[in-house]
């Protein structure tokens, strides 16, 4: 039927196609713009930034502003952070979820909707009800100013995200195959581990690349518990360029486009995946 | 769904559930997620909760005062301002998300060329860093250098810089959140449409239904579900905005999350206040949920 609908005939059918791609290309500028301005921003010299009208043509770029943010070594170092951070995020939650995941989608047992409404309320959680409580135990423990503090609360606000799209993967698998591998005498997690984990590779994937850009992206955590340049990620060290850098919106502009890129390319590369993961929890079918 | 009929014994079911091999296994597998979430997120909201009730400083929980933070919590204008704010703003941002967001589904939800373009465009503002899309958008609202302010006030839209006043800075956040989280919402609501099978409309069109009954009579029930949910998660990401005022407006504008953070993480001077603003915004997202969940009869259950 769709097909039917997108190939209409006559002048009218043409007409319409030229109006949903004039909207279409529309609406894909009006997402990208601010990517595109920031980056020209980037890449002109100072006083080209300053011109008033604004000049939209670029003359030829220059490479200034990225050279100012990579000759400072708290922007490498806050990259390296982030990276770290959620890198570990993703593998610690990831483990825990496919686990609980698998249990969740696959045997039976009575807590389960108590469970799953446990894991729901935490993804509606306003973290910033527990960051006082927090910064008291781990400053009680020694966390402060660690990766740790982080990444353990990071692993608890994006385990609901990965457990919630993991049990959707896993139901999808189908169940024949671990029923084949218990008959031949496998144990639950034997199962789990050689037959489920294996088909649903690419599931597990997913959400990792949704873990890993929730974690990326987390702010208000890293900006509680972390106070000095040597563990904070790029999401508090780049307000901070606003300060450092105070009139020098190039090198501004050029941080924010660095940090972007990585996830721009994962985007690009694994938009259908991403979005089959997104939508797998929201929407039944 | 468990199938087994329910116990009538209370301590029964404990030992048939931890009694059969399965079950016990399936408990093990989720207990160890549970188990960071009770440490890391339940024990520090009855903690706060706690501290909230008390002279509370960063160093002492200090003697039981009842509710006096709570009542000069609301005596405050800078709270009552991060709540007027957190509620406009959330209003209006997921309204027009919603508005637009489902207008972009109907018009995308068809095979045409280039529709892996048009999906990655649309995450590309999704994926972004909050923080850095609103440092982004500073830069775009700043008032020597940013082509937004410059084009306002080219055709007379303002008369004063933008991220100087604070109802425009409010006004900023909204576009910027609208921007930034319409494709989501329009994705959650395109993967709803398709589920929708096609021999619906036809019979309908059959019968006569015109595009207007089609839409309210078939597409709206039918989407409800999903409708509930997109709306549901952008509202309680919406109440609990942080990153984007903060960093946009360079602390000048005010939310509840604000508020609590100036409280017991900048000024440590309010820690008992931020707690007990803590507190109420645990309490309203909570009721706001349940609103959603029971008010608005959504379905949360992951059985079929």
């Amino acid at each position: 039927m769709a097909s039917a609908t997108a190939s209409g005939s006559g002048s009218k059918g043409n007409f319409n196609m030229v109006l949903f791609y004039v909207f279409l290309i529309g609406f894909v500028l009006v997402s990208l713009f601010p990517l595109l301005w920031v980056f020209k921003m980037s890449i002109v010299t100072r006083s080209d930034l300053f011109q008033s009208p604004v000049t939209t043509l670029v003359a030829p770029p220059i490479a200034d502003s990225y050279n100012t943010i990579f000759a400072n070594p708290d922007f490498r170092r806050a990259l390296l952070n982030s990276t770290i951070i959620a890198g570990i995020t993703t593998i610690i939650c990831l483990f825990f979820g496919a686990i609980a995941a698998y249990a969740i989608a696959r045997l039976r047992f009575r807590l389960k909707s108590v469970v799953m409404t446990t894991i729901l309320a935490i993804s509606f959680f306003p973290a910033v009800a527990i960051i006082a409580p927090l910064f008291l135990l781990f400053s009680k423990v020694g966390l402060i100013n660690t990766y740790w503090s982080v990444i353990i609360t990071d692993v608890v606000f994006a385990l609901p995200l990965t457990i919630w799209i993991l049990v959707s993967f896993f139901k999808e698998l189908p169940k024949d195959l671990e029923e084949a591998a218990r008959v031949d005498g496998a144990t639950t997690i034997q199962a789990f581990r050689k037959v489920i984990v294996p088909l649903a590779a690419p599931g597990v994937f997913t959400t990792a690349i949704l873990t890993f850009i929730f974690a990326w992206n987390e702010f208000l955590f890293a900006a509680t518990f972390l106070f000095d340049a040597s563990t904070q990620p790029v999401t508090v060290a780049i307000p901070n360029f606003a300060t450092v850098y105070t009139v020098d919106y190039g090198a501004q502009a050029a941080a924010s486009v660095v940090v972007t890129i990585p996830l721009v390319i994962l985007v690009l590369i694994f938009q259908r995946r991403i979005v089959s993961g997104l939508t797998a929890g929201a929407v039944k079918g | 769904m468990t199938t087994a009929p329910r116990e009538k014994k209370r301590g029964g079911w404990l030992k048939e559930e931890f009694g059969n091999p399965e079950r016990r296994t399936a408990y093990y597998m989720v207990l160890p997620a549970l188990l960071i979430i009770m440490i890391v997120a339940v024990y520090p909201v009855l903690n706060s909760i706690w501290l909230s009730l008390h002279a509370a400083t960063i160093t002492a929980t200090g003697e039981f005062v009842g509710f006096e933070n709570y009542v000069e919590m609301f005596g405050n204008d800078d709270f009552i301002s991060g709540l007027k704010n957190t509620v406009i703003f959330t209003v209006v941002s997921v309204f027009f998300e919603f508005i637009i967001g489902l207008g972009i589904a109907l018009a995308i939800n068809r095979a045409f060329r280039g529709r892996g373009l048009v999906r990655a465009a649309v995450l590309v503002p999704w994926a972004f860093p909050t923080v850095i899309s609103a440092a982004m958008w500073r830069l775009m609202f700043q008032d020597q250098i940013g082509v937004i302010n410059y084009v306002a006030n080219g055709i007379g839209l303002i008369s004063e810089p933008i991220l100087s006043d604070a109802t425009l800075l409010l006004i900023g956040s909204i576009l910027v959140d609208v921007w930034k989280t319409t494709p989501f919402m329009a994705l959650l609501l395109l993967a709803g449409l398709q589920t929708i099978p096609g021999e619906v409309y036809e019979a309908a069109r059959v019968d006569g239904a015109n595009v207007l009954q089609r839409f309210f009579l078939i597409t709206m029930p039918l989407l409800k579900s999903t409708i509930l949910v997109a709306v549901l998660f952008r509202t309680m990401d919406s109440y609990r905005v942080f990153d984007l005022f903060w960093v946009m407006s360079n602390r000048q504008l005010e939310s509840l999350s604000t508020f609590v953070y100036q409280g017991v993480r900048i000024s440590q001077l309010q820690f008992a206040q931020g707690n007990a603003a803590a507190v109420f915004i645990f309490v309203t997202a909570f009721l706001l949920a349940l609103f959603f969940i029971y008010g608005l009869g959504m379905q949360t259950s992951t059985e079929d």
